[in-house]
C-alpha cells in the first residue's frame, strides 16, 4: 500500500517536469483509497442498516437510506444468540490454543533443527488444505459418528484444531526463520538446552508472529460454516450455524439475518481491534523478508 | 474428556428436572415452526419427561444434512421435517419409520389423533404400499392472487376460475410500468422448488408431461412449446424487470408493496397478504382459483405439504412419535389459535375440521374455502392430461428430480433473460430429462 503513491508520482514527474502535479495525482490517489476502503467497507454498513430495519424495508427496491431504527431484529436474535456464541468462543479459542500446543513444536524443530525431509513435511501439511471440504466430509462425518463426536464441542475443536494446524506450522515457521540463528549458536555455546532454547528465546522473539497467527487462527474458526454446519447440530452448533437458521422459503428474514450477523461479526472485531497493534507488526514482520 | 462430558450431562439432567428422554427436531425456520418452537413448554405440560432439542436450518442444508444423517445411521435426529416430494422416496429407501403400527400400538394417541380427519389427499400424498410415513403439518396449494384497485382501474373483473388466456388479457390491460405496477408476477428464479413449481402447473394444465409411461422425455412436444413460449412471454411483457431473481419472497413483497396486478403462487400467501403488519393491500387483495389453460383442468394447482416424520436411525421412537402427533393435532391447532388470538394464523391445510370450524371459517373467511378446495382437490396421482409413470404435481417424485428440476428451471430463466430462446432452452431441457431417464435406469 504504503509503495503505491511513490511509484505513482514518478512516472508523471518524469513525463511532464514543468508544473509539479504531485498533490493533484496525490489527493485523487487518496479519494480513490477512500473511495475502495467505503467500496469494501459498504456491505458490513449495509448489514448494519439493514439489522435496523424493519423486513420489508430492508427488502425495499429502491433501498431504504433514511429510516427510523428498530431493536425488534435483535430481540428476536438475542433469543438464541448466547449457547452459540459460547460454542464458538469455545471452538475458537480451544482450537486455536490446541494448534498452537501442537504446532509451535513443530514450527521450531521445522526451524531449527532441519532434515531433508524438513521441506517435504512442510509441503504435505500445506497439502492437507488442498482438498475442497466437501470432499472429505463423508468419511469425517462416519468417523464422528463412530467416536460420538457428533454435536459436541470437544468434536468441533478437534475439526478446527487440524484446519488451524497447516496455519500455524507454516506462519510460525516463516517467523522463526527470521530469528538469526547466530542467537541459537551463542546460546547453545553458553550450554542452553533445547527446552530453553525453545522457551527462552524463540518464543519472545517471535510473540508478534504468533499474536498474528492466533488471530488469523480465531478468526478462521470463528467464520467457519461447513465442518460446523455438517458436524454439528444442536448442543455444539456455533454462530455461523445460529446465522443459517434465520433463512425461511416463507416470508422475509433479511433484517433478522442482518441483527444475526451484526451479533457475529461484533466479537471478531472487538478481538482484532484489541490485536491490532501486535497483528501489523506481526504481519508486516513475515511481509519484508 | 469423559469427566467432563459426565459433568454436563448431569448439569443437563439437573436442569430439566425429570427429562428421561431427549429428542432433537430438525426443521426450518418457517413461521408456522418458529410458533410449534415457542409452544415447547406446552408439549412438556402433557409429556413432562420428554425433552425436545431444537435444529433449525434452511431448508436445502437440512435435507442434506438429514440425508447424511439417516443414510449413515447416525441417529442425530428424532423429528424430521420432511416435504411432500422427499416422503415417497425417503419411504421407498427404507430411511423413515412408518407410522401404521405406532398408531396401532398405542391406541389412545390412535383415537384422539384421528387420521381420518386428515384431508385425503394429504393422506395419499403421505402413504406409500399403504403405510402412513408421515404426518402433515401444514400442507399448501397454489392459487391466483389479484389487486382489486388495480382490477378496477383497467376495468376487468377476475372470474372465479380464471384461464391462463383471460390472465394474459388482463395483465395486458393492468401493465403500468411508467407507474411501477405489472401485469402479473411470476416466479422466475431458477430452481426445482421455484419457477419450475409455477411453470410445471402451467405446463399440465396446457397439456403437457414430463414423462409418457414409457419413461420417454416429452419436453420436446408442442404442449411444453405452447407452455413455455406463453410463460417466458407474459413475463417478458407484463412482468416487472430482473423477473429472474425473483422467487416466492420477492413476488410477496412486490405484491404486498401494490406493485403487481396479478400473482399466481402458493396459498400460504393468503394468509401473509392479509396481515396488516407485513401487506399494504389487506382490503384490496382478491383471490380466485390457479388458472386453468387450454390442455387440461388437471395438474393446475400444486401440492406442498411440510411433514414431520421419524428417521429410522432415531433411539427415541416411542417420545417421538408422541411429539409428532402432538404437534399435528386437533388440539395443536387450537392451541396455536388461542396463543395466536386469531384462527387465520393456525397451520392450514391438513385437517378437514380446521375448516368445518366455525370460528377458522369466519376468520379465514375470503380465502379459507378457495384454500381448502385447492388442497383438496390437487392430486399427486392425476396431474396430466396424459397418462405418466410418476407422482407428483409441481414435481416428479424421483430421487433425481430435484438436479433436474432445478437445471430445466435454469433453461427456463435463460430463456426469460433472453439468453437463449424457448426452443434453445427445451432441446437443453429434453436432453437432461433424457440423460436422467436413461441413467436412472427407468427406461427399459
Amino acid at each position: 500500500m504504503t509503495t503505491l503513491p511513490q511509484s505513482g508520482t514518478q512516472v508523471p514527474a518524469n513525463n511532464t517536469p514543468k508544473k509539479p502535479p504531485v498533490n493533484v495525482l496525490g489527493g485523487l490517489l487518496t479519494a480513490l483509497t477512500y473511495l475502495l476502503t467505503f467500496l469494501f467497507f459498504f456491505p458490513i454498513l449495509w448489514m448494519v442498516m439493514a439489522a435496523f430495519k424493519t423486513e420489508a424495508q430492508a427488502f425495499q427496491t429502491p433501498p431504504v437510506f433514511v429510516f427510523t431504527p428498530i431493536l425488534d431484529n435483535f430481540r428476536v436474535a438475542f433469543e438464541r444468540y448466547f449457547p452459540a456464541l459460547l460454542n464458538s468462543l469455545g471452538a475458537a479459542f480451544g482450537s486455536t490454543i490446541l494448534a498452537f500446543i501442537l504446532g509451535l513444536p513443530a514450527a521450531f524443530a521445522l526451524a531449527f533443527y532441519t532434515t531433508p525431509r524438513s521441506r517435504s513435511v512442510l509441503t504435505w501439511m500445506l497439502s492437507t488444505k488442498f482438498m475442497p471440504a466437501v470432499g472429505v466430509i463423508v468419511p469425517l462425518y462416519l468417523l464422528f459418528t463412530n467416536l460420538h463426536l457428533l454435536d459436541t464441542l470437544p468434536g468441533l475443536i478437534l475439526m478446527y484444531t487440524t484446519m488451524n494446524l497447516p496455519l500455524v506450522v507454516w506462519m510460525m515457521h516463516s517467523y522463526m526463520t527470521e530469528i538469526p540463528y547466530a542467537i541459537f549458536e551463542a546460546a547453545r555455546v553458553d550450554g542452553a538446552s533445547v527446552w530453553r532454547e525453545f522457551f527462552g528465546m524463540a518464543l519472545p522473539l517471535s510473540l508478534p508472529g504468533i499474536s498474528a497467527t492466533a488471530l488469523l487462527a480465531v478468526i478462521f474458526a470463528w467464520n467457519e460454516a461447513f465442518f460446523a454446519l455438517n458436524l454439528t447440530t444442536s448442543d455444539a452448533a456455533p454462530l455461523s450455524v445460529f446465522i443459517g437458521s434465520f433463512k425461511t422459503g416463507e416470508g422475509l428474514f433479511w433484517a433478522q439475518m442482518s441483527a444475526a450477523a451484526v451479533l457475529t461479526v461484533f466479537p471478531v472485531i472487538v478481538f482484532g481491534w484489541i490485536a491490532q497493534r501486535q497483528l501489523v507488526r506481526g504481519l508486516s514482520f513475515g511481509a519484508v523478508k | 474428556m469423559k469427566s467432563l462430558a459426565a459433568l454436563l450431562t448431569t448439569a443437563l439432567a439437573l436442569g430439566s428436572a425429570q427429562a428421561a428422554s431427549t429428542i432433537t427436531v430438525a426443521t426450518v425456520n418457517n413461521p408456522d415452526m418458529v410458533t410449534m418452537q415457542k409452544l415447547t413448554p406446552e408439549f412438556n405440560k402433557l409429556y413432562p419427561d420428554i425433552n425436545v432439542k431444537w435444529v433449525v436450518l434452511p431448508e436445502n442444508e437440512l435435507r442434506q444434512k438429514i440425508t447424511l444423517d439417516v443414510a449413515s445411521g447416525a441417529g442425530s435426529f428424532d423429528v424430521a421435517t420432511v416435504g411432500a416430494y422427499e416422503v415417497p422416496i425417503w419411504a421407498k429407501n427404507g430411511w423413515l419409520d412408518p407410522l401404521t403400527p405406532a398408531f396401532a400400538k398405542n391406541p389412545d394417541i390412535a383415537k384422539s389423533y384421528n387420521v381420518s380427519d386428515l384431508i385425503p389427499g394429504v393422506r395419499n400424498a403421505l402413504t406409500v404400499g399403504g403405510q402412513l410415513y408421515a404426518v402433515p403439518f401444514y400442507a399448501e396449494s397454489s392459487m391466483t392472487f389479484y389487486n382489486k384497485d388495480l382490477f378496477k382501474k383497467a376495468g376487468v373483473t377476475m372470474p372465479v376460475n380464471p384461464t391462463w388466456t383471460q390472465i394474459e388479457s388482463f395483465a395486458a390491460k393492468i401493465n403500468d410500468p411508467k407507474n411501477g405496477t405489472y401485469g402479473i408476477c411470476l416466479r422466475g428464479l431458477p430452481g426445482w422448488g421455484e419457477n419450475m413449481a409455477v411453470f410445471s402447473t402451467v405446463m399440465n394444465t396446457f397439456g403437457g408431461r414430463w414423462f409418457d409411461n414409457n419413461w420417454q422425455p416429452q419436453l420436446n412436444s408442442a404442449a411444453w412449446k405452447n407452455a413455455m413460449t406463453f410463460y417466458v412471454n407474459v413475463i417478458k411483457k407484463y412482468g416487472p424487470p430482473g423477473a429472474t431473481s425473483n422467487g416466492f419472497t420477492e413476488n410477496l413483497t412486490l405484491m404486498s408493496q401494490g406493485k403487481c396486478g396479478m400473482w399466481v403462487d402458493a396459498t400460504v400467501a393468503a394468509g401473509l397478504l392479509s396481515d396488516p403488519a407485513s401487506s399494504k393491500i389487506v382490503n384490496t387483495v382478491g383471490f380466485a382459483n390457479a388458472p386453468t389453460g387450454p390442455g387440461t383442468t388437471r395438474g393446475n394447482h400444486w401440492y406442498w405439504s411440510w411433514n414431520l416424520a421419524i428417521p429410522k436411525s432415531s433411539k427415541q421412537e416411542d417420545a417421538a412419535f408422541k411429539f409428532i402427533t402432538w404437534a399435528t393435532s386437533k388440539d395443536y391447532i387450537a392451541l396455536v389459535a388461542k396463543t395466536k388470538g386469531s384462527w387465520a394464523s393456525v397451520p392450514p391445510g391438513t385437517r378437514t375440521s380446521t375448516y368445518t370450524n366455525a370460528q377458522y371459517r369466519k376468520a379465514a373467511g375470503a380465502f379459507s374455502s378457495l384454500v381448502q378446495k385447492s388442497i383438496s382437490s390437487a392430486d399427486v396421482t392425476k396431474a396430466t392430461k396424459d397418462p405418466v409413470p410418476y407422482t407428483g404435481i409441481q414435481y416428479v417424485a424421483i430421487p433425481e428430480f430435484q438436479a433436474l428440476g432445478t437445471q430445466v428451471g435454469q433453461y427456463l430463466a435463460g430463456a426469460i433473460s433472453g439468453q437463449t430462446t424457448v426452443d434453445q432452452a427445451l432441446a437443453q431441457a429434453q436432453a437432461a430429462a433424457q440423460k436422467v431417464a436413461k441413467d436412472g435406469g427407468y427406461q427399459k
